[in-house]
């Protein structure tokens, strides 16, 4: 038997070895993260270097409300990052997240960019642009309504529906004309694809280039980000980025932003992040890193992103998405948008 | 036997089988609890879609694996043609492909902008998609081409095995008798190796169940994905465990009918084996059809892919050669070596117990145990979930209760729940690859050092241990490069700030960029190498 025991204390030994791989300090703040490292690690460095405080930060692509849902009261979570809209309305609905009352947050970020409740706060805001080919359609004058049109018939292609930006304007649309009209518009859109959604936004846009289809949906940002990689320039060279729904209620808006985790072990310095992430400072370093519009008023845009020119967003509250987020999923199930 | 053995033995076996088994259970529990109407919803809009997907998909791939395994075994085993040696081993190297690589690959080659494409476009002067057909590569008929290319390998080994352990007085009667070479394979060969392809299509069909990678990267929404989404997207862990149990069930029964299989298989295993001289000599035109079939089928599953990947390591050498990619280099290396560790010290305490013990009930925990296998990586992410997380919390209840302060989540917030997952779903393969090697000692040998008066310790340590080494390493090993390969479970339970290849490989994949991540799938294909150069090396030694 001692053989035996000597061989269960070595197992042992090695099973407990690994819950100290990622154990940390005790006043340390995590950070949930959506937001992908290249984006969100300079601007902590330089937190921590204005501050002392160290950061850790966890990457994931999905699942962070599950695993803060979880872990309930021993979550280590201080703050979490989103990349859109809908996932910080998940942390609100689950209620993961607790209000955050400072001066400095309301004052930095404009009221429709932050819940009335202050239990969340924006970041960046993004438009879900339509590109169109500018061989085959040139720039548009074009409405999200317009893509039920039979005019684009074996047109349009686009990443899975059931992605959050997809989600989101489908929450717009539900909020500005109801379930039914969107539901027909769905079926509409989905008419007109050329191809089953898949792939991401830069995907959708070589596709343009490609000819395969004439437009596409994508984020802003994407815009930016493929002019700048050497790889992908002639992918966004083939395509213009149209504005929509310029001449009524202006284009859909979303936004990346941040929550304070409901039982945060430091809430304090998790605080102090927030507001330094509101600061002018962070607030262009992290808009022009991805190349996106900063919510904070007084902060432009990089120049590139002041480049593709002026617009008019949506001005529904961005809370009022929530709402509808529910609403939709269950509209792209019940159409099959995605099958 | 030992008629001796203490109740301190089976305790463990039955401990052991217990925890194992304790997240197939969670989950059934947690399929019981009410999900706020999510199951209902789904039920009526896609998830017959889901289900419909799923069963065509396993269909597919197990018929594709089929056609294309079965020609290259018959022709490994029963025919003599050029490079035939080499190719008995090379046939096994897509094992060590993950298939969403070579998916990946594919798409990237096919696709509307890929070179094939643009090169037919070019040459026929077609403009636009409208212009000509091309089928579309992500697709489930495509996803099921990629997995047949890297799933065959099983069906090949098996039905290789087959053939060549049929006996040769068999086949020197069908000759007599003027049975022609094709004759006597549809008539004699195959039916006698359907044992062996049953078993061999049910490893693929329960592969095809877990696969979750490639699906997600053709948009092709089976089972697997759904309980994913279904956990993540609707935040509904209760529908998400009410589509495991559905998805339990088809992989269950899948698994019965292997059982079945395998008892009818060894009735055939007793006869005279095949020699060299028995080999049908090919030559001019069959020869060489045979060469360009096997030669094909390595270039297509294998060697192109694998090519593709080190031109993306050679050309992303100086982003991906990091501290972060020696980080989760080892991280994947260290948790492949603890569970390998783990699942082999388990397996042979219940190998132990099943050989050695007079009691009947003894043989339950080592079956029990070896359920594990069958769960998909996603579904089995729920199960162990729930248990360890209910664990975390009773700790640190007790803590509170003392008024001290609790470890926080000590399983569910570190590698231990991964490792955990790990180990009951791989703890089938080292059971296996013991039970083997168990099987070729001699039950006197037992009764010899019993007589001699040794205690059954000693026994497990001075007699079976020795004998048992090849089992156990091979064992070992296998455990260790499906740890390495392990995605999904990995992906929803790997703790904070952890990755691993398989993880990070995946992310770069899903964004559309694995020229990024194409060093470290390198490095799980080439680790992947390792046992099957070795397992293909015993399998020589014994014929």
């Amino acid at each position: 038997m001692k053989s035996l025991k000597s061989l269960a204390v070595l197992g042992l030994a090695a099973v407990s070895s690994v819950s100290s791989m990622t154990a940390t300090a005790a006043d340390d703040l995590t950070i949930y993260s959506y937001r992908q490292a290249f984006l969100v690690e300079p601007i902590l460095e330089q937190f921590t270097q204005d501050t002392g405080i160290k950061v850790n930060v966890v990457f994931a692509k999905d699942g962070i409300a599950e695993r803060i849902a979880r872990e309930g009261r021993l979550s280590p979570a201080d703050v979490v990052l989103t990349s859109d809209f809908s996932r910080l309305m998940e942390l609100v609905d689950k209620k993961l997240v607790v209000d955050v009352n400072s001066d400095t947050l309301s004052s930095n970020i404009p009221e429709q960019y932050r819940s009335p409740n202050n239990d969340w706060y924006a970041l960046t805001m993004r438009v879900r642009n339509v590109y169109s080919s500018k061989d085959r359609l040139g720039k548009l004058d074009i409405n999200y309504e317009d893509l039920a049109s039979a005019e684009y018939k074996g047109k349009i292609c686009t990443r899975s529906f059931k992605h959050p930006y997809n989600i989101a304007l489908v929450a717009s649309m539900i909020a500005h004309h109801g379930e039914a009209e969107t539901k027909t518009w769905l079926e509409g859109v989905k008419a007109n694809l050329a191809r089953k959604p898949q792939g991401n936004d830069r995907a959708q846009v070589r596709a343009v280039k490609e000819g395969l289809c004439d437009i596409a949906l994508g984020n802003s940002y994407y815009f930016g980000k493929m002019l700048v990689d050497p790889k992908q320039k002639s992918w966004a060279d083939a395509s213009e980025i149209n504005f929509p729904n310029q001449d009524n209620r202006g284009s859909h808006i979303n936004v990346s932003g941040m929550a304070l985790a409901k039982f945060a072990p430091n809430k304090d310095n998790a605080i102090k992040l927030m507001e330094f992430l509101s600061s002018d400072v962070a607030q262009k370093s992290y808009a022009e890193v991805n190349m996106e519009y900063p919510v904070k008023a007084n902060v432009a845009p990089s120049e590139m992103v002041a480049s593709w020119g002026d617009f008019k967003a949506d001005s529904l509250p961005i809370y009022k998405l929530a709402e509808n987020h529910q609403a939709a999923v269950k509209l792209l199930d019940e159409v099959k948008f995605d099958l | 036997m030992i008629l001796g053995l203490t109740r301190g033995w089976s305790f463990a076996g039955y401990a052991i089988a217990v925890i194992l088994i304790l997240p197939l259970f969670a989950l059934l529990v947690q399929a019981t609890l009410p999900d706020e109407a999510v199951f209902s919803h789904l039920m009526d809009t896609v998830l017959p879609t889901y289900i419909s997907n799923s069963l065509l998909l396993m269909l597919k791939v197990c018929l594709g694996s089929l056609v294309i395994a079965v020609p290259a075994a018959w022709l490994v085993a029963r025919c003599n043609f050029p490079a035939r040696r080499y190719f008995q081993w090379a046939l096994l190297l897509p094992l060590a492909m993950p298939a969403y690589i070579v998916a990946y690959v594919y798409t990237d080659m096919l696709d509307y902008a890929g070179p094939v494409q643009g090169f037919l476009r070019q040459f026929f002067g077609w403009t636009s998609p409208q212009d000509y057909y091309f089928p579309d590569i992500r697709s489930l008929t495509g996803a099921s081409i990629m997995l047949s290319l890297v799933l065959f390998p099983y069906i090949y080994l098996l039905a290789r095995t087959a053939f060549m352990e049929q006996s040769s007085s068999l086949l020197h009667a069908s000759r007599i008798m003027g049975c022609s070479p094709w004759k006597s394979f549809w008539r004699l060969g195959l039916p006698m190796a359907r044992p062996a392809l049953a078993v061999g299509m049910a490893l693929v069909a329960m592969e095809t169940a877990a696969d979750f990678a490639t699906v997600s990267y053709f948009a092709v929404p089976t089972l697997t994905t759904a309980v994913y989404d279904t956990w993540l997207g609707y935040g509904s862990l209760s529908a998400a465990a009410k589509l495991s149990a559905i998805m339990l069930l088809v992989i269950f029964a899948m698994v019965g009918f292997e059982r079945f299989a395998r008892r009818k298989q060894e009735l055939y295993q007793k006869q005279a084996k095949l020699t060299e001289s028995d080999r049908y000599q090919l030559k001019g035109l069959k020869a060489w059809l045979s060469f360009a079939y096997c030669s094909i089928l390595i270039l297509l599953a294998f060697l192109v892919p694998f090519i593709v990947l080190t031109g993306y390591a050679i050309d992303y050498f100086d982003e991906s050669w990091n501290s972060r990619f020696w980080q989760y280099s080892f991280n994947s290396l260290y948790i492949a070596v603890v569970v390998s560790f783990i699942c082999v010290i388990l397996a042979l305490i219940l190998m132990f117990v099943r050989r050695v013990s007079p009691r009947k009930a003894d043989v339950l925990p080592s079956r029990l145990s070896s359920t594990g296998y069958a769960i998909p990586g996603t579904v089995l992410a729920i199960g162990v979930l729930v248990p360890l997380t209910y664990l975390d919390f009773a700790i640190n209840d007790v803590y509170d209760y003392f008024g001290a302060r609790g470890p926080g989540l000590l399983f569910t917030g570190s590698v231990i729940a991964l490792i955990f997952a790990f180990c009951v779903r791989f703890v089938a393969i080292s059971i296996g690859s013991i039970e083997n090697s168990y099987k070729r000692i001699s039950p006197s040998l037992d009764m010899a050092s019993i007589t001699m008066g040794q205690k059954p310790t000693r026994l497990l340590w001075r007699v079976h241990l020795p004998l048992l080494r090849k089992g156990i390493f091979a064992g070992a090993l296998l455990v260790f490069i499906e740890s390495m390969k392990e995605l999904p479970a990995a992906l929803l339970l790997r703790p904070i700030g952890f990755e691993n290849l398989a993880t990070h490989v995946f992310q770069f994949v899903s964004d559309e960029q694995l020229e990024h991540g194409a060093l470290a799938a390198i490095v799980i294909v080439l680790v992947g190498l390792i046992p099957l150069i070795y397992l293909n090396r015993s399998l020589e030694q014994e014929s």
